[in-house]
């Protein structure tokens, strides 16, 4: 048959009309448990929950940036990339899950130069296991995705390496091997696994241990510097603490609303 | 019909080649299952031997997809109807402690090389 203009300009009126009664949400967006991918939003996966472990409508973290001196950083970093197995290698191709890092660097639109000389200097970096995370959207593979406690996982026999996580998320959150990381490694966590070279790795909130009904392992040994709990939750330690605190993110204009947030 | 001998000349070489792997192995030993060490400490898998020796890669293979993306921790055995954790460092091989004389003796011998051990620990092979 030949597909003459008018037949042609007939189907396509159709095929948009019948895009119209679908309704926007559903296209843009999808909410948790549905195999389908929205446009701009990323689908969240169920998470099943055992009997033992912490749960949250949105799990979220605060850090007080006062609280925070160089050993409770350096205690918090030791402690997360030990039990995470993730190594020191010198040079640009570290790979990194918490690190300490200057104010300047974490908040590029809110600092002045005339900052009170007693606030802090530097702060922890970790991933802000965003609302709207860019990572989840770019990845190709669906190795990067994100639970419907907001937590954003990475599925590490499933990422192929691509990096574009990497070029999507604003913040140089997630780390690249370059190579294998156990060269690198003093001590192994049996518990763990290694990493291999071609993987992008980054915090996880340490879901691993909210399934054993643990605190993430940086809450812990934070001496109270950073909390951890239920966005949702009006009465959570970290609601109450954005409620009489003055708090920000990292770069929120970027739309990729940020949970972790910092007490200034 | 034209070039006869050399269609003959040439079936004769595939059929050759083509049963090469069957003639070669005439006489030699026949394929053995290897001895391989059972846990010291145990006495029950959390399936039963058959089970497992069948449907080992496809159950590790589901646990990976379903603790990693489920977040489902927990295996119900059908066998003993108990609770196990589904993980392979710390299930499996709290009792098949030596991964040399377990698992890799029959995938040496089978010839298979899944990559488990690139990214999880075992804790005997990291001593050495």
């Amino acid at each position: 048959m030949k597909t003459q203009r008018r037949n042609f300009l007939k189907i396509a009126a159709m095929a948009v009309l019948g895009w119209g009664v679908r309704p926007a949400s559903e296209i843009l967006a999808s909410g948790g448990g549905t195999a389908s991918e929205g446009l701009l939003f990323a689908s969240r996966h169920k998470v099943h929950v055992g009997p033992n472990a912490l749960t949250a409508s949105r799990w979220a973290m605060v850090i007080d940036t006062a609280k925070l001196n160089e050993k409770v950083m350096e205690d918090i970093v030791h402690t997360c990339h030990s039990i995470h197995n993730v190594p020191t290698i010198p040079g640009n191709q570290n790979i990194k899950w918490i690190w300490e890092t200057h104010m300047d660097h974490l908040f590029l639109e809110d600092l002045h130069e005339y900052q009170p000389e007693a606030g802090a200097k530097s702060a922890l970096a970790l991933c802000n296991h965003c609302d709207n995370p860019p990572c989840v959207r770019v990845c190709p593979t669906k190795a990067t995705f994100q639970r419907e406690d907001g937590i954003v996982m990475m599925d590490f026999h499933r990422c192929i390496g691509c990096r574009y996580c990497m070029a999507g998320c604003p913040y140089g959150s997630r780390s690249f091997n370059f190579m294998d990381p156990r060269k690198h490694l003093e001590t192994t966590n049996p518990d763990f696994p290694t990493r291999t070279k071609g993987v992008v790795e980054k915090c996880e909130f340490c879901a691993e241990r909210l399934a054993e009904g643990k605190m993430p392992a940086c809450v812990e040994v934070s001496e109270g510097a950073l909390a951890f709990g239920d966005l949702g939750d009006p009465e959570s330690e970290v609601r109450k603490l954005l409620a009489e605190r003055f708090s920000i993110r990292r770069s929120p204009t970027l739309g990729t609303k940020p949970c972790v947030y910092y007490l200034v | 019909m034209y070039d006869k001998n050399k269609i003959l000349i040439g079936l004769a070489v595939f059929v050759v080649f083509m049963t090469y792997p069957f003639w070669n192995n005439i006489g030699s030993a026949a394929y053995q299952r290897p001895e391989i060490e059972k846990p010291k400490n145990a006495k029950d898998c959390v399936e039963s031997v058959e089970f497992m020796r069948a449907e080992h890669m496809a159950m590790l293979n589901d646990w990976r997809d379903e603790v990693v993306r489920g977040g489902e921790h927990e295996y119900h055995s059908t066998a003993s109807h108990q609770v196990f954790q589904k993980s392979l460092t710390k299930t499996c091989i709290k009792c098949h402690e030596n991964k040399d004389q377990f698992c890799d003796k029959c995938h040496a011998t089978v010839s298979v090389n899944p990559y488990c051990w690139d990214c999880h620990v075992d804790p005997k092979g990291e001593k050495k």
